[in-house]
């Protein structure tokens, strides 16, 4: 230990294995956090067209546009291993086509430091809701659930639904005037 | 001078004490490979370790962070979940998120998938005609996240050269010190790696394991880092 790279060479070691033993400290002590929080959604106004989907494969799809409200404390979250959270406002829905569809309407990303209590009112979803087909026209029941994706600094990439969920009837017609 | 110590060491060695240098250097990369081959089997996913190449998941991921995959059949592609995907005839895979999925009564999927720092979903990336991702695109689903380590592997892929530097320099200071041990007998750390004169058994210790475990994941790394 009397040479300059043999002592830098421990140092590196240490430094290195500290740093290592702190990474597996963080993942394991918020390894088996519960990190689900009631939410609030509601949803305002639903409408329904049949177009193009220009998006995708060229097709006569249901298009549909929902304007919702979203409350939610995520407070709590937060600790000293989450580094973000992905929010995603997802719609899940069954037709005759597909026996499961999601599809997500909006999206955020929440970092440390940046506002946790969501207090959204009247929104319009972020990516065109096109289903594979026409199944949106008279579905009574899409489910509309706000989940987010939990990034931690080091460790687990879960995925947590909040608890509370609202069920969306869509209408029966389509929509022909150029609203929205 | 570090390379003369080096030679002058090996020179004073006898073939037995070689032999043993290479038969652990061997163990090492043998472990390497049986972690790695186990790890496939129990994740059921080709790659079970991925670096992120891109910056298409800022601020979640950025280039250089090391992803574990799992792709169990058991577990349905689900919205929000992030998926590392090939496109048919291209090598590089890709980590981005599920943003819409249709799935049929008897499992079919078809899925769509968007990067969170991307502004349109990637529709522009799939092949010509293609609008939906399938199962078997699908290389696994990041379950777990450790930052920067993977950088290795991308340094060593932009500058070749360092592949072969970097995976000798440990080895220099592998050498036993064999002066040492030779004179003195009651020697606290007996693991003959670290050049060590030092008092401490601990540090001794810890500088040892860190030459172990630095050539395990330059091993390792050599593996995930194929293209």
């Amino acid at each position: 230990m009397n040479t300059v790279l043999s002592r830098a060479n421990s140092l590196f070691a240490f430094s290195l294995s500290v740093m290592a033993a702190l990474t597996f400290g963080c993942f394991i002590t918020t390894a088996f956090k519960e990190r689900s929080v009631p939410v609030r959604i509601a949803v305002s106004r639903v409408t329904l067209k049949n177009v193009e989907d220009f998006t995708g494969p060229r097709e006569r799809s249901d298009l549909g546009f929902v304007t919702f409200d979203i409350t939610a404390d995520l407070q709590s979250i937060f600790d000293w291993n989450v580094k973000q959270l992905f929010l995603y406002l997802s719609a899940e829905y069954s037709t005759k086509n597909n026996a499961l569809n999601q599809v997500v309407l909006w999206d955020k990303i929440m970092l440390r430091g940046d506002n946790p209590r969501l207090s959204l009112k009247d929104m319009k979803s972020k990516y065109f809701f096109f289903d594979d087909g026409n199944g949106l026209k008279g579905n009574r029941n899409i489910t509309l659930t706000l989940s987010w994706n939990v990034v931690p600094n080091a460790g687990i990439l879960p995925l947590v639904t909040g608890s509370g969920h609202v069920s969306v009837p869509f209408p029966d017609n389509y929509e022909t005037t150029k609203s929205y | 001078m570090l390379s003369l110590d080096f030679l002058d060491d090996v020179r004073r060695m006898n073939k037995r004490q070689l032999y043993y240098q290479v038969l652990n250097f061997g163990m090492i990369v043998s472990s390497a490979l049986m972690i790695w081959k186990g790890l496939m089997v129990v994740t059921g996913s080709e790659s079970p370790i991925v670096v992120v190449l891109s910056g298409s998941m800022e601020p979640a991921f950025h280039r250089g962070d090391l992803l574990f995959l799992t792709n169990r059949i058991e577990d349905p592609i689900r919205v929000g979940e992030i998926v590392v995907f090939r496109i048919e005839g291209r090598e590089i895979p890709i980590v981005h998120r599920v943003l819409k999925i249709h799935e049929k009564q008897n499992g079919d999927i078809k899925f769509l998938t968007k990067g969170d720092n991307n502004a349109v979903d990637d529709r522009g990336l799939y092949k010509q005609g293609q609008h939906w991702l399938e199962k078997k695109d699908v290389v696994g689903r990041a379950r777990g996240f450790v930052p920067y380590i993977g950088i290795v592997t991308i340094l060593m892929n932009d500058y070749p050269k360092f592949k072969v530097r970097a995976l000798l320099f440990p080895a220099c200071f592998s050498h036993p010190s064999y002066n040492s041990f030779i004179r003195t007998r009651a020697e606290p750390c007996s693991l003959h790696i670290c050049c060590c004169r030092c008092q401490c058994a601990l540090l001794c210790l810890l500088c040892s394991l860190f030459q172990y475990a630095v050539l395990f994941l330059l091993g390792l790394f050599v593996l995930v880092h194929r293209e």
